[in-house]
């Protein structure tokens, strides 16, 4: 049988995230922070994939289902968000959005 | 198939990086979906064929185009990347570069210490399947409500 030792699926899935994690702290246009978010949403459902490989489980997979109808709750409701902060400013750099008031 | 494995997170990690590299953002999007398949890839070589078509379908598929429509909508051009250039000075990197690699080296550490090896076998979409609709019903009809809640809201914020 062949196998894989378990630290090499959770490291790439730890790299993948922490490259999310620089998207996120870098980037100014706020598309690419959202695009960096679902990087590391997508990275911790490899972790528990990855999880679920070792226990030989289908719970895993099941998790991952729901953290991929997260994301695309999230990735709508994101975006609705900046279609709206872009017909507001006319811009796509956050750092406007610290001006809001209330 | 174990290969296929190393050569696919290879893949993946060197396209997250182009990701938050790029200035174009269409490019970006086309080398985060490259991405995105290469861990589809990954997960068909761990066992999980189910989440691998997902992956590609809902993922790579859906949420992208998603992503692909905003972008078209937005209709930003020469002016975005010339600004997106601006704001990608070096000065930008080092202490978010710090602070990630220090939280990596950690989980590096943490990571190295498990003695445990992945037998690649496949559970297949008859399993995952029978648990969702057995015990885990109730957190399917919760991510239904989920999606119509992100639905109704989506719909709203992005009316005029």
């Amino acid at each position: 049988m062949q196998s894989i030792p378990i630290e090499h699926g959770l490291i790439l899935a730890g790299i993948l995230f922490v490259l999310g994690l620089i998207g996120v702290l870098t980037r100014r246009n706020i598309v690419f922070v959202l695009m960096s978010l679902e990087i590391m949403i997508n990275a911790s459902g490899l972790a528990f994939i990855v999880a679920a490989s070792r226990w030989e489980h289908a719970d895993g997979q099941i998790m991952f289902l729901m953290i991929l109808t997260l994301a695309a709750a999230e990735v709508a409701v994101g975006l609705g968000l900046i279609i709206q902060m872009y017909r507001r400013y006319h811009t796509v750099d956050i750092n406007v959005l610290s001006q809001m008031k209330g | 198939m174990i290969l296929l494995f190393y050569i696919a997170a290879a893949v993946a990690v060197i396209a997250t990086v182009a990701v938050i590299l790029q200035t174009n953002i269409v490019h970006a999007l086309i080398y985060l979906i490259l991405s995105l398949l290469a861990v589809a890839v990954c997960f068909y070589v761990l066992g999980a064929p189910f989440a691998a078509v997902l992956e590609a379908i809902v993922y790579a598929g859906a949420i992208m185009v998603l992503f692909l429509f905003v972008i078209m909508m937005l209709n930003m051009g020469q002016r975005s990347l010339d600004e997106e250039r601006s704001w990608m000075g070096p000065k930008v990197w080092i202490v978010p570069a710090i602070l990630a690699s220090a939280l990596l080296a950690q989980l590096l550490t943490v990571l190295t210490q498990f003695e445990s090896e992945l037998r690649l076998t496949t559970v297949d979409v008859m399993h995952v399947s029978a648990l969702l609709f057995g015990p885990y019903v109730f957190a399917v009809e919760l991510a239904s409500i989920l999606l119509l809640a992100g639905l109704v809201s989506a719909y709203h914020l992005a009316k005029k």
